[in-house]
């Protein structure tokens, strides 16, 4: 788990693979209480002109944040998070969430890291950008 | 396909009304299911034992949890124009975490709503932001959220 002393601008996290089954985006559906049928409906999916349902952006988002936790561990904190849904992922694609470091900053006492995020599809394009702030401990 | 503005003066007037409180309890069940659901399976999620040792001091709420905790209806409805939705993104910022056994008030806001011509046609934005409150009054999280709603695309 990073110490703040330790972690340099430029810095890698260590990358997350995804591979959403459309069963998974079900309990997703289930566990998030969205229920909005394109994400399990493909002739809702075809009128919307989606070539098959799509993965939920919230999803998307939840992937995002475990690449910043999992990488923090149980002793950093997750600050801030956001993300831009700019192109649609699709269920069996494999996808890789990455990210890296962009700055340090004390700010009233808490160590802050600042992180570029993102995730790629299977053919390496970023569909969904985004940025995260963690507070990390000091040595 | 119309590419007249469907902004309309109902739409304006909800900007800056907060919806009405959605009340959640927060279980361990959902918070274990949501855990599974996104394919995370840190222990402050899942495991109280190992929770209750790390610094957060027992089973906290993944960070999109709160996804789940639903403001209530807004107060000043507006009618949509559009049938389709897509989201746009999301902003979320955290104060403090949320635990099993909290109850989690939350409410939301219209910030702004504006046009833009993309692939789609026409699409209208709605930014929104919502806050979540502790049963102690404490600020927990709030997220800014962007909808995108387009015509049918027939």
């Amino acid at each position: 788990m990073p110490y703040f002393n330790d972690v340099s601008v430029g810095d890698a996290l260590p990358e997350l693979k995804k591979q959403a089954t459309t069963a998974q985006l079900v309990m997703y559906a289930g566990a998030s209480n969205d229920y909005n049928q394109i994400h399990y409906d493909a002739e809702v999916a075809a009128r919307a002109g989606h070539k098959s349902v799509i993965i939920h952006g919230a999803l998307k988002n939840a992937w995002l944040a475990q690449l910043v936790t999992d990488w923090i561990g149980t002793t950093g904190t997750l600050a801030k998070i956001s993300v831009t849904y700019r192109g649609i992922d699709y269920p069996n694609d494999p996808i890789t969430c990455k990210g890296k470091v962009t700055g340090k900053r004390s700010d009233e006492g808490r160590n802050l890291v600042d992180c570029e995020i993102w995730l790629e599809n299977g053919e390496g394009n970023v569909t969904t950008p985004g940025t995260a702030t963690v507070e990390l401990p000091t040595r | 396909m119309s590419e007249d503005s469907v902004i309309t003066d109902e739409m304006r007037a909800a900007i800056g009304v907060e919806s009405e409180p959605g009340v959640w309890p927060i279980e361990l069940g959902a918070i274990k299911k949501f855990a599974n659901a996104i394919g995370d399976s840190s222990v402050l999620y899942t495991d109280e034992v190992a929770a209750r040792q790390s610094p957060a001091g027992g089973i906290i709420a993944p960070p999109t949890f709160l996804r789940l905790l639903s403001p209530g209806a807004h107060k000043a409805t507006y009618k949509m124009p559009y049938r389709e939705v897509l989201d746009g993104g999301s902003e979320y910022e955290y104060f403090a975490p949320i635990r099993v056994g909290d109850t989690i008030t939350s409410t939301v806001t219209l910030v702004d709503v504006f046009e833009k011509p993309g692939r789609l046609g026409l699409m209208l934005f709605r930014l929104n932001e919502t806050r979540y409150v502790n049963q102690f009054g404490q600020l927990v999280a709030t997220q800014r959220s962007t909808s995108i709603n387009y015509p049918d695309q027939e």
